[in-house]
């Protein structure tokens, strides 16, 4: 039997990668916009759970809204990132250091 | 018919909303001169906005099921924000156009960011505040990086982007856990329920650190400040600046709203989580801003420890409390408008004002326009007959009146070491000898000299007339 406690523990454990995946990465940009989408969709299925489990729709609607920001943010997010590549010729996250001090 | 149109919620959020797709559909088909037209169009659309704010109509007619509300605080915040937009384009529009930055599309982006703060100060559901949030911050990380030949601003785009990103996922965890945890989204339900709790359950405490981390990071306050100094630096100048002024109002009303309406009986949790940021954010803004050598990033930090400052009226939680941070947001958003109206009018060789070392003898070739800065600093760092100190001084009223003695000690700390770095600019102007190939050359525009005269007369002659602001803001309801 499936409980609510479980898809909580699966949205914990997918935000907590979402997270994990902004940090430790170093190499490449689109990992982070990919895990920020990770972050995102885990709220979801915490929503859904949620709304399903206290009987209330709005859970729903909100992840319905929660998946057309996801997608404007990976739109402005991939826009931005193009404009990095084209000053820099790389994506790489470590290259990220002009500005410091 | 007319009549009942009036009586409508969110007549001035519609009339914006409706108004910035007109000036959009303007600038495309404009041939000559697009960004002046529709940045002067822009301009006119958030003042007959700020007129809709200012009559306010009483509201009977829709209210959306609760998704916004409205209150005298409300209405207060949502007329700074405009005044802040307004005066942050007229003060940037010269250096756009002699930096090529002509994209029509600067203004547009700047207006849907104004809607989404609007929006974002009149949420009442959490659904709402969540996508006013997103509506604010996805137009503000396409103008971080709206200069797509420089480097510089390429990479705060990025910054910003992926924090703000970040940022808004966190809170958005914390929101789902809210909703589960109390059932609803409606900011007076969730207060209802919580009220009939002893204490905070654990997810409801999860949910509540969450979200305010996530509010934590829009108003930059420490340890979630570090895309600030950054992203200040590298977006465009008048970017930065409507980035100073304009978002933290609506954020700080944001936050503010968020404690003292849905968690109004849980002040023994989120009073401590606020105490730690506004104690980290008030030293650390006074202590790294000291090592800065460039004027943005200096201004950065100021703006990281005044949120200190603000985020110790919340703590406070009573009406002096409302009334200081009003005082206290209103004194900012002028003295952040003053100080970038100069500094969007300093040249060197050609080159607008970057380093604080740039500005060495310009009291001997420009005195007047020295001694304006010299006041806005000192106003900054809150010596007293300038209006920055009206601002701490409420502030402090409001937080030993609730006897938070060690937190007002402790401000009044952070005030004297920031102080430091606000006289190092004067001192610089005054007394440090100039270098004859880097003279500042300064021409500031006409609307910008009208922008700069009031704010200063603002500043300086506060003092012969608080009570009107005072009287106004005793008054406001949360």
């Amino acid at each position: 039997m499936i409980f609510l406690e479980h898809y909580l523990f699966l949205g914990a454990i997918i935000f907590t990668l979402g997270v994990l995946g902004i940090f430790l990465n170093k190499k490449n940009l689109i990992i982070i916009l990919m895990s920020i989408e990770l972050i995102l969709l885990s709220v979801n299925i915490n929503f859904i759970a949620f709304s399903s489990f206290i009987n209330d729709i709005s859970g729903q609607i909100f992840a319905m809204l929660t998946l057309t920001v996801a997608a404007a943010e990976a739109a402005i997010g991939l826009a931005i990132l193009v404009v990095f590549f084209r000053n820099l010729g790389s994506i790489e996250v470590n290259k990220i250091n002009k500005l410091k001090g | 018919m007319l009549d009942s149109i009036f009586k409508v919620l969110l007549l001035p959020e519609i009339y914006l909303a409706i108004l910035s797709f007109v000036c959009l559909i303007f600038g495309l088909y404009i041939k000559k001169n697009a960004f002046r037209k529709t940045s002067n169009f822009a301009v006119l659309i958030l003042l007959t906005t700020a007129l809709l704010v200012y009559l306010d109509y009483e509201t009977d007619f829709a209210n959306y099921q609760n998704l916004f509300s409205n209150s005298s605080f409300i209405n207060f915040f949502k007329f700074l924000v405009l005044m802040g937009s307004i005066s942050s384009i007229l003060i940037s529009k010269e250096y756009f156009l002699s930096m090529k930055l002509k994209n029509f599309e600067i203004p547009i982006l700047l207006l849907f960011s104004t809607l989404g703060m609007m929006l974002m100060i009149s949420a009442n559901n959490l659904m709402s505040m969540y996508l006013a949030i997103e509506l604010q911050s996805l137009a503000l990380y396409v103008a971080a990086a709206i200069k797509r030949d420089s480097h510089s601003s390429a990479e705060s785009g990025v910054k910003y982007f992926i924090l703000g990103a970040l940022s808004s996922g966190i809170l958005l965890y914390g929101m789902s856990l809210v909703y589960g945890f109390t059932g609803s989204m409606d900011f007076n339900s969730i207060n209802m329920v919580i009220s009939n709790y002893d204490n905070l359950n654990l997810g409801l405490i999860f949910g509540l650190v969450f979200v305010l981390v996530g509010l934590a990071f829009k108003v930059s306050a420490v340890p979630f400040h570090m895309w600030t100094p950054d992203v200040y630096e590298g977006a465009p100048n008048s970017i930065t600046a409507f980035f100073a002024i304009v978002p933290k109002i609506a954020a700080v009303a944001l936050i503010y709203r968020f404690c003292l309406i849905p968690f109004e009986h849980s002040y023994s949790e989120w009073s401590q989580i606020i105490t730690f940021l506004s104690i980290a954010s008030m030293f650390l803004g006074g202590i790294a801003a000291i090592a800065q050598s460039n004027i943005k990033r200096l201004l950065a930090y100021s703006s990281i420890g005044h949120v200190g400052y603000i985020l110790i009226a919340l703590v406070a939680a009573n009406n002096d409390g409302i009334k200081a941070v009003s005082i206290y947001m209103f004194s900012y958003m002028i003295m952040n408008v003053a100080i970038f109206a100069i500094i969007l009018s300093i040249k060197i060789k050609n080159e607008y004002l970057v380093e604080i070392n740039d500005l060495r003898g310009l009291s001997r070739s420009n005195p007047i326009v020295s001694l304006s800065i010299a006041i806005i600093m000192l106003s900054m760092a809150g010596i007293p007959p300038f209006i920055g100190f009206f601002g701490k001084f409420y502030v402090f009223i409001a937080a030993i009146k609730q006897e938070l003695y060690v937190l007002s000690i402790l401000g009044v700390i952070a005030s004297v070491i920031s102080a430091f770095y606000y006289l190092k600019i004067i001192k610089v102007m005054f007394f440090d000898e100039n270098i004859e190939d880097k003279k500042p050359n300064f021409k500031i525009s006409f609307q910008s000299k009208i922008i700069l005269t009031i704010t200063l007369f603002l500043i300086v002659c506060f003092i012969f007339y608080p009570s009107i602001l005072v009287n106004i803001s005793a008054n406001l309801k949360i």
